[in-house]
């Protein structure tokens, strides 16, 4: 690619999805947590007696938690939370057809270019806007097939059983105290079913997008593979750029049933005063394959650990990290893999870079539990800082009850040298693009895995983000 | 030779940019348009000192002196601008850079020697990767190879050629390249120097080598001497010769009286 094509027509100073969009919601709940709020939520959604009992119960055990303090910086979390809006909605109802969205939610995800790349890419499109799906459509080929690809509230409205069956039993209520807290107040997010031997040849996609001020967006995700069947599943995020701290806390739960795969890719990309704090697992049932892909560009404190519980005999977990840290930012991010059953294999690859004043963490746990034999499992870290003021840790957690378990563990830190840029800039390439280069090349295990839309992104961001970081 | 002169060197002095210790100490030195010169000396005499400082490596500072590069002040560019300019250093310890193939890496070079309002036509470029890589006898699969990772001591020093030969350079500055090749491996870095000299009789080498062997291979028209950061004979290739028999110890002693 030649240099001038891949610094010319960027924004360098800027954040590209920093734009806002004027629009009154059709509602607001009060600012802060309440019960108050959770039962407007509730109410808006005319929910059965059954969500809104959960939902009080897992406030109960939000207020009963105290704030996590192993993982990143919460300090300044509580006055926030205080400060937040829990719900916006921002139109009276869903729609199918982006002719039917409201022109200015319309144009941000335009800007954005969700409906041309569901055009062109994508088997389905889900569009968040604050608290709720605004836009969810499937192609109808898939739709025939008995695939469900809709709005988190419309699967618990259409498909009540199906619902009922799986939701909260795959992350409980009490997990954590963020997931207590997402089950409190969830608003939007997918429910996905795909049937018995169906595959998707294209990914499903979800977008979220914060726009407004002082926002706090719950989403909620259910997704069941059923047996033999084979999909993929995209999640994007951005948010304008405002100067208090916005949070998101999502919940995502996936059930892999017998011989499926499914793969979960997270393209995250929030703005820098963000809070992005979720729980996302899966179970992997007999023969089943499940991979993370887990990108985390933006936000100002991410904690995340997406996790696989290896049920059934011969499951596959699989979990790709990739965190970018800039100045102000600190991904505290990795895995988790729990093998419950024999013949259980898994592999985590986690890579991170630190640039600035960035910091990121990987934290990870591996556990092989009693009568999980034959389990086995690698585990490789690797962590590129960039400048003298870059951090990193790694805690990497592994408990081991089998004694025939085969895990391997590897880890590295490595800073770019001067002599691999002195390599590249005495072959003619100047030092930023040298730079950008080897950045490149540290994240190409992972970026060879993303869809090509997704890596193309990812290593303009790192054209970008390398611009001046040198010295 | 003046008017044919590629680069001159006189009086450099230069040291390791944190440290106060010179390690070249007035080097003068004139290679001409086309000329094959060899610096050879022991140990610690500043050989790859100079091999760095005329590249425009950071972590080296010339003090004093100058160097002037087809007619440029050389030193006063950065090492990207001077490989832009027709320099070349063949490393003596070619740097690993895991996850980039070595066919976008050259591409990227490449590249970046182009006029600016020009863009690198990518088939073009893939035929003449592949014309060179055949012409050193290379496999076409090395092209997706990432740059020197996992590579054998000889597949490094070929892909240090195939670089030069994708770059065509006007000087290439030869750092030890004999260094750790066995006596095949050597043969086809010296046969696939010797092909680019013949293709562009301007081009210029300096090649820098404790040993005689690789001038077994590649004939210099030059041969200096250095020790203790100065040239301290020049000659024709009977000067090498008289080394291998002699050794340095001769020099040393005069260097150090």
């Amino acid at each position: 690619m030649p240099e001038n094509e891949t610094i010319q027509g960027l924004d360098l100073d800027e954040y590209k999805y920093d734009f806002v969009t004027e629009v009154d919601p059709v509602y607001r709940a009060q600012r802060g947590l309440s019960e108050e709020v959770v039962r407007q939520i509730s109410q808006h959604k005319e929910e059965p007696d059954w969500m809104l009992d959960f939902r009080l119960k897992a406030l109960e055990v939000y207020e009963s938690k105290p704030m996590p303090k192993w993982g990143g910086d919460l300090d300044g979390l509580e006055q926030v939370l205080d400060e937040i809006y829990f719900y916006v909605r921002p139109q009276d109802r869903m729609q199918h057809s982006w002719e039917d969205v409201p022109d200015e939610i319309k144009d941000t995800f335009e800007k954005l270019g969700i409906p041309e790349a569901e055009r062109e890419v994508l088997a389905g499109v889900g569009a968040q806007y604050e608290s709720e799906m605004v836009y969810h459509s499937l192609r109808e080929e898939w739709e025939k097939q008995g695939v469900i690809f809709d709005s988190i509230e419309d699967g618990l409205k259409n498909h009540p059983e199906l619902f009922r069956e799986h939701f909260g039993t795959i992350i409980p209520t009490a997990d954590n105290k963020f997931s207590a807290m997402n089950s409190a107040v969830w608003s939007g997010g997918s429910f996905v079913y795909i049937p018995k031997g169906v595959s998707l040849d294209t990914p499903l996609q979800a977008y979220f997008r914060v726009n407004q001020e002082r926002m706090g967006q719950f989403e909620r995700t259910l997704i069941i593979v059923d047996e033999g069947a084979q999909a993929h599943y995209i999640e994007g995020c951005t948010a304008p750029v405002y100067s208090t701290e916005s949070f998101h806390s999502g919940v995502i739960e996936i059930v892999v049933k017998k011989n499926a795969r499914f793969r979960y890719t997270t393209i995250q990309n929030w703005s820098n005063n963000m809070y992005n704090l979720v729980t996302q697992r899966a179970i992997v049932e007999e023969g089943a394959n499940m991979e993370w892909l887990d990108g985390n560009l933006g936000s100002k404190l991410t904690m995340k650990y997406p996790s696989c519980y290896l049920m059934g005999e011969g499951a596959h977990g699989e979990i790709l990290s990739i965190a970018y840290s800039g100045d102000g930012q600190h991904q505290d991010t990795g895995g988790k893999v729990v093998h419950a059953a024999p013949h259980t294999t898994s592999s985590i690859v986690s890579k991170s870079i630190s640039k600035g004043h960035g910091r990121s963490t990987y934290r990870g746990l591996l556990k092989v539990h009693e009568g999980a034999h034959h389990a086995r499992s690698n585990v490789e870290c690797d962590a590129l800082l960039i400048n003298e003021t870059s951090r990193t840790d790694t805690y990497p957690y592994i408990e081991i009850e089998e004694n025939d378990a085969n895990v391997g563990h590897e880890a590295s830190v490595s800073r770019i040298g001067e002599e691999q840029l002195f390599y590249l800039t005495s072959r003619g390439i100047p030092e930023d693009e040298a730079m950008a280069m080897i950045v490149r090349g540290f994240i190409e295990p992972i970026a060879k895995e993303l869809p090509l839309e997704y890596a193309v992104e990812l290593n303009r961001l790192i054209e970008l983000e390398m611009e001046g970081s040198v010295g | 030779m003046t008017d044919a002169s590629i680069l001159r060197i006189e009086g450099l002095e230069a040291k390791v940019a944190d440290e106060d210790l010179s390690i070249l100490k007035g080097l003068t030195l004139d290679i001409g348009k086309g000329e094959i010169h060899a610096i050879m000396g022991p140990n610690g005499s500043g050989k790859s000192t100079l091999a760095k400082v005329l590249a425009g490596h950071p972590g080296y500072e010339a003090t004093m002196g100058s160097v002037e590069f087809r007619g440029a002040d050389l030193l006063d560019l950065e090492a990207d601008e001077r490989s832009q300019a027709g320099v070349f250093l063949a490393f003596q310890y070619p740097v690993e850079i895991p996850g980039v193939s070595i066919a976008n890496f050259l591409r990227t070079a490449v590249q970046a020697h182009l006029p600016e309002d020009e863009e690198l036509d990518v088939f073009d470029f893939t035929d003449i990767l592949m014309e060179r890589m055949e012409m050193l006898e290379m496999d076409v699969a090395f092209a997706e190879r990432h740059v020197n990772d996992g590579f054998s001591g000889g597949e490094k020093k070929r892909n240090e050629i195939l670089q030069m030969a994708m770059l065509k350079p006007k000087l290439a500055v030869m750092d030890e390249t004999d260094s750790g090749l066995d006596i095949d491996a050597l043969k086809i870095v010296a046969s696939g120097v010797n092909k680019l000299s013949e293709e562009d009789p301007e081009m210029s080498v300096l090649l820098i080598t404790h040993y005689q062997r690789l001038l077994d291979y590649i004939k210099p028209d030059f041969v200096h001497v250095m020790v203790d950061g100065r040239i301290v004979k020049s000659g024709g290739p009977e000067v090498a010769l008289e080394l291998e028999a002699g050794g340095y110890s001769e020099f040393e002693t005069a260097s150090a009286s």
